[in-house]
């Protein structure tokens, strides 16, 4: 190991921030996998690899991924909610890989709620 | 690959007497049998504090804190929420005298009050990874000293923050560092104390065992300032776990070259070592661990000289508490101002405290100087166990002082603790409840120092001898009139004729309590009774004959056989036989047997 300069210094701290975040809690995103035993059975584990992948590939160190139990409404598993920070939380559903990767471009990156996959907005509001 | 949870598990020496090491195992295992071994990372952390929970493991982003964790509890725990989703509320935290659980660290009372500083990484880095701790912030302080700030320049800034000695004096941190870096001499040396001798106290190890890197960047910008170029940690050997931490993060900050010769190419060198001490109580005073560094006799030495002109083997030395160390980078990186800013006029920042005893949340905590005893006491603490009173709190190890329950809104800080009787000290909290004899307490506290006494004094030597006498035989029963003075006599006389700061603070604990607790040493001499029933020999145990319904169960456990009477039939204790071991108050379940 050679002998760091103040530069190499900087960049293992980026290199590890989004580690220290992640354990802080702090994010602007946070997307929940729900991982009942029927959203496990429809895919909800391919689905959860997707959108661990898919932030990772983005480089945004911010979005938090996590899971939940089971949501409630087993037939439209596999199902996930995108939270943005301030915002009202969104209920995704029938996922696919192609599904949660638009969902991620254009809600979680871009603001913008992908209407045609939401069940509901907010917890309130059933279909 | 990044993680989408990290499981932060305790591995502290508290938690890891309790089988955390095992937790974290079957965790891994378990994890990589779910195929969760991509997702989820399971990281080791030193002590989070409430170590009377452990083990402990804390889910992060979700802050979610499970507590006494088994090793049969873990494949549930990591099917249930690891893999579908689902917390597992049985394995959350209930505070005492509840019945719903608490999910998250942040609700927990115990945490939420706290503020930190020393342990800010605590639960949140592995400190075994210094990559971890350069995520934190780590090692910019020291960035911003070699690049823009002069000898004088760090010392401006620490004398502004107000930080003073977390090892118990108080002395000003900047104050000291300027005088060491005003003595005229090529080689100077540094320590860290990390001997910690009060009995019951793991803030020092606490800290070295979850964050050894931040004792080594405050050392790092302590060197800068004073001008020294080496400097050891001196720390006790009863800390394996401890030391090893030290030793591995030693070892990764000179492979990235933030120990050794021209640290990040500023030109600036310095390196460090660990010296384990052998445990004497004195060894922690400064004088004395100088001269156990040079290999000689552990006694303190007289004062002047002080180290900062002429200490390890003659050369101009600082020695700071690892707590003080501790809070130099964040002082440097955030500011003087804004640690100005947290406590009191003149206690500023905070202070870490262990709480211990009659307390429902034992454990480590960081709280602002300021604080009242009372938030300590009840919205940390939890309150006292089984609905006892609270009687008072011994604070400052062996030779502090206890505050009494009257003044529990006391705001925390070093005068107001000096002014009442007490002391800072290195922030050792015994809390009492109505079952401790304050005159039993004072004599087990002598009792330690009088152990630990070096011998050098007369004072001390003979003095705490001769206090603990009589301690003992009002204990007994033995005590007389003019006892209380003859106590307070001596004390003052041991503080004023004794050498170091052992001996002039022994008598603290007697002192206090004769000071607050006076009518219980009048009950012990005069009235011969202890009213905490805690001094054998001034109490007797007899069987109230309205209550005892003659179920014979105190009679069988008696184990001095002092206990007659037949099944069904009123039982006496003959006092004669009674060896007052309390057995049979404790398993009489009609509330039959009293002490009085
Ligand atoms: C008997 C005795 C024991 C002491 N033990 C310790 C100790 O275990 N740790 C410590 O930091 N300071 C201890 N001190 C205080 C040290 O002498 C010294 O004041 C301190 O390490 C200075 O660091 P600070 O200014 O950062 O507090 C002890 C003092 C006395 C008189
Ligand atoms: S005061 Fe006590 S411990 Fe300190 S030097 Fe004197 S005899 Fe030794
Ligand atoms: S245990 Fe209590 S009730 Fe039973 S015989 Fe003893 S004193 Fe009486
Ligand atoms: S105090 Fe102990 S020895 Fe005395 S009567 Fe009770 S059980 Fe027997
Ligand atoms: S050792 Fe685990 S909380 Fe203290």
């Amino acid at each position: 190991m050679p002998k760091l300069t103040i530069k190499d210094l900087e960049e293992i701290r980026k290199k590890v921030r989004k580690t220290a975040l992640l354990r802080e809690g702090i994010s602007n995103a946070k997307i929940t996998v729900h991982m009942g035993t029927c959203g496990i059975a429809a895919g909800a584990r391919t689905i959860m690899n997707t959108v661990i992948k898919i932030v990772e590939e983005s480089g945004r160190d911010d979005v938090i991924v996590t899971t939940s139990g089971c949501a409630g409404f087993c037939s439209r598993e596999p199902m996930a909610t995108v939270e943005l920070k301030g915002e009202t939380p969104v209920k995704y559903c029938d996922l696919t890989g192609d599904k949660i990767k638009k969902i991620f471009s254009e809600h979680v990156l871009n603001g913008k709620i992908v209407e045609e996959c939401a069940l509901a907005i907010g917890s309130e509001r059933e279909p | 690959m990044a993680y989408r949870t990290n499981l932060m598990v305790c591995t502290g020496t508290a938690c890891v007497s309790c089988g955390a090491f095992d937790v974290k195992t079957l965790l891994e295992e378990e994890i990589k049998k779910q195929g969760l071994d991509k997702e989820i990372l399971v990281v080791g952390t030193g002590c989070q504090g409430f170590c009377a929970q452990g083990p402990i493991v804390v889910v992060q982003p979700d802050d979610i804190f499970y507590q006494l964790l088994s090793p049969e509890d873990i494949s549930y725990l990591v099917e249930e929420h690891f893999l579908k989703g689902r917390p597992v509320k049985k394995m959350m935290y209930t505070p005492p005298g509840e019945k719903i659980q608490i999910p998250t660290v942040n609700e927990i009372g115990f945490f939420s009050k706290q503020r930190l500083i020393a342990l800010r990484n605590k639960g949140l880095i592995d400190a075994e990874k210094i990559d971890d701790y350069i995520g934190r912030d780590g090692y910019n302080a020291l960035i911003k000293v070699l690049t823009s700030m002069s000898s004088e320049d760090i010392i401006k800034e620490i004398k502004k923050s107000g930080l003073r000695g977390r090892g118990g004096g108080g002395f000003p941190t900047g104050l000291k560092w300027e005088i060491c870096h005003n003595s005229k001499d090529e080689t100077k040396y540094i320590i860290c104390n990390a001997d910690e001798g009060d009995p019951g106290a793991y803030m020092d190890r606490s800290i070295v065992e979850s964050d050894p890197h931040a004792v080594i960047e405050g050392m790092l910008i302590g060197a800068k300032a004073i001008g020294a170029q080496l400097g050891f940690v001196y720390i006790r050997s009863e800390y394996p776990l401890a030391i090893s931490r030290l030793e591995i993060a030693i070892e990764q900050a000179r492979e990235y070259g933030l120990l050794g010769k021209d640290i990040l190419g500023k030109g600036f060198d310095f390196d460090l070592e660990i010296k384990q001490g052998a445990g004497a109580f004195v060894c922690g005073e400064e004088t004395s661990l100088i001269h156990s560094i040079e290999g000689i006799s552990p006694e303190p030495s007289q004062r002047p000289p002080f180290p900062a002109e002429s200490g390890l083997w003659g050369k101009p030395t600082n020695i700071n508490n690892v707590e003080t160390w501790a809070n130099v980078p964040r002082i440097i990186l955030r500011g003087a101002d804004w640690f100005a800013g947290i406590g009191t006029e003149k206690s500023k920042g905070t202070k870490v405290f262990s709480l211990v005893g009659k307390i429902n949340n034992t454990g480590l905590v960081e709280v602002p100087m300021g604080i009242t005893l009372k938030e300590i006491i009840y919205d940390i603490g939890g309150g006292v166990p089984n609905g006892k009173k609270f009687k008072g709190v011994q604070i400052g190890g062996p030779s502090g002082g206890v505050v009494p329950a009257a003044l529990i809104d006391l705001p925390v800080d070093y005068e107001k603790l000096t002014e009442v009787g007490s002391m800072m000290g290195s922030g050792g909290m015994v809390v009492v409840d109505e079952d401790t004899c304050m005159v039993d307490l004072s004599r087990y506290f002598l009792e330690f120092t009088s152990d630990e006494s070096c011998g050098k004094c007369t004072s001390c030597r003979e003095g705490s001898s001769a206090m603990l006498e009589i301690l003992t035989k009002i204990t007994e029963g033995n005590g007389k009139e003019g006892d209380i003075e003859l106590l307070k006599e001596l004390g003052y006389a041991i503080k004023d004729a004794s050498q170091c700061g052992l001996g002039q603070t022994l008598p603290n604990p007697v002192l206090s309590t004769i000071k607050n607790f006076r009518d219980e040493y009048e009950a012990h001499i005069k009235n011969k009774k202890c009213p905490a029933h805690v001094c054998k020999a001034l109490i007797d145990f007899h069987i109230d004959p309205e209550k005892c319904t003659g179920c014979t169960v105190c009679a069988i456990k008696c184990p001095a056989d002092a206990i007659s009477g037949s099944r069904k039939e009123i039982h006496i204790i003959d006092q004669e036989k009674c060896i007052k071991c309390g057995i049979c108050f404790t398993v009489c379940k009609f509330d039959a047997v009293k002490v009085e």
